[in-house]
């Protein structure tokens, strides 16, 4: 390394040194001063790309130790993340189960208070069906006729029934006669229409029996006719009154 | 001068190209370059002596590359390169220090 000599000389005079600095700055165009040139481009390049090289890398230039503590970090925090993670999953598969639970309870809940709705009478109800018109222009119709019907179409399977703007519930009183009648206290008047959802080939084949309730209309000079509809509406309603005295038993004591 | 531009050329290069280092030379770069900057201010404090000589200037520098690089690869092969290289670094910058002190007392006389 013989570029730097490090002889000690005494210090000179300041302005003489700026001048030989000066002297030394000036072009002198010679082989060795352009290959000196060369060198400086080089230098320069092989600085700005060691600079670059040093941001861009990350773990190469550090030693051992550093890159046992790095890799031991990454392990520990490896470790904590995947913890983390068996914690979240299983929450999330608790969270999961209990909608699920939840879900299926509320779906039955909802079925069961379809069910009861329609049962009880305070639910509109659509289906297959028919509807039964009774033509009383003799007005000799009594409330029997109608309790008749409509017994019959509970035997033959109707589950949902409704006398002119009246539902059928469990409930349901018929009186009358003469031509006016009164279903659950409320009048009804000729022609009778009874709507019934059920399957409506039992139920028109039950009107139809001989003896049945088509027969014993017709008996008294009243006409009975029976539409089969693929759809009919059941949509009187009832509101319900909670019970006075009747309470619920509880099932487990 | 027209090294000081050189230098200057270089730089503006490496910024204009951004050059990777290729793999094989990354090991040797920082000590070449820092033996090249020892070089460079040994060059200055010889013009201050007044014994400037542009030969021995470019084969101080050759040599000084060379032999740093040399030694970091014979390191590297006896399994001591990080220490070889941490003692280069410190014999050439306490080279610098030495020379750039030179330097100061001839221009500021302190």
């Amino acid at each position: 390394m013989s570029g730097a000599d490090t002889r000690p000389r005494p210090p000179r005079d300041a302005r003489h040194a700026w001048a030989r600095l000066r002297r030394a700055g000036a072009p002198r165009p010679s082989r060795s001063n352009l290959l000196a040139m060369v060198l400086g481009v080089v230098l320069g390049f092989a600085i700005i790309a060691q600079v670059r090289q040093t941001s861009v890398e990350g773990l190469e230039n550090l030693r051992e130790d550093e890159l046992v503590r790095i890799f031991a970090d990454v392990d520990q925090d490896g470790d904590r993340l995947s913890s983390e993670i068996r914690d979240l999953q299983t929450s999330l598969e608790l969270l999961e189960s209990r909608t699920t639970g939840e879900e299926e309870a509320q779906r039955a809940a909802r079925d069961r208070l379809e069910a009861l709705s329609i049962l009880a009478g305070t639910a509109p109800a659509a289906g297959p069906g028919i509807i039964l018109r009774i033509d009383d222009p003799q007005k000799q119709l009594d409330g029997t006729a109608l309790l008749d019907a409509v017994e019959e179409l509970r035997g033959a399977g109707a589950e949902a029934i409704q006398v002119g703007d009246v539902r059928v519930v469990a409930t349901t009183w018929f009186g009358g006669s003469d031509g006016a009648l009164t279903v659950s206290g409320a009048e009804v008047r000729p022609p009778y229409v009874i709507t019934a959802i059920g399957d409506a080939n039992t139920l028109a084949g039950a009107m139809q029996i001989p003896g049945g309730v088509t027969a014993s209309v017709r008996r008294v000079g009243a006409e009975a006719e029976v539409q089969i509809r693929t759809r009919v509406v059941v949509d009187a309603l009832l509101t319900v009154k909670a019970p006075q005295y009747a309470r619920p038993v509880p099932t487990n004591p | 001068m027209i090294p000081a531009i050189g230098l200057a050329l270089g730089i503006m290069l490496g910024l204009l190209l951004q050059p990777a280092v290729p793999v094989w030379l990354q090991p040797y770069l920082p000590i070449a370059v820092i033996a090249a900057l020892d070089a460079v201010f040994g060059a200055v404090r010889a013009i201050l002596d007044g014994i400037f000589s542009d030969k021995v200037f470019v084969v101080s520098f050759l040599s000084n590359v060379v032999v740093a690089a040399f030694i970091v690869f014979l390191g590297d092969k006896l399994g001591v390169g990080s220490q070889l290289s941490t003692g280069v670094v410190v014999v050439l910058g306490v080279r610098i220090f030495s020379n750039v002190a030179s330097i100061r007392r001839h221009l500021f006389d302190a």
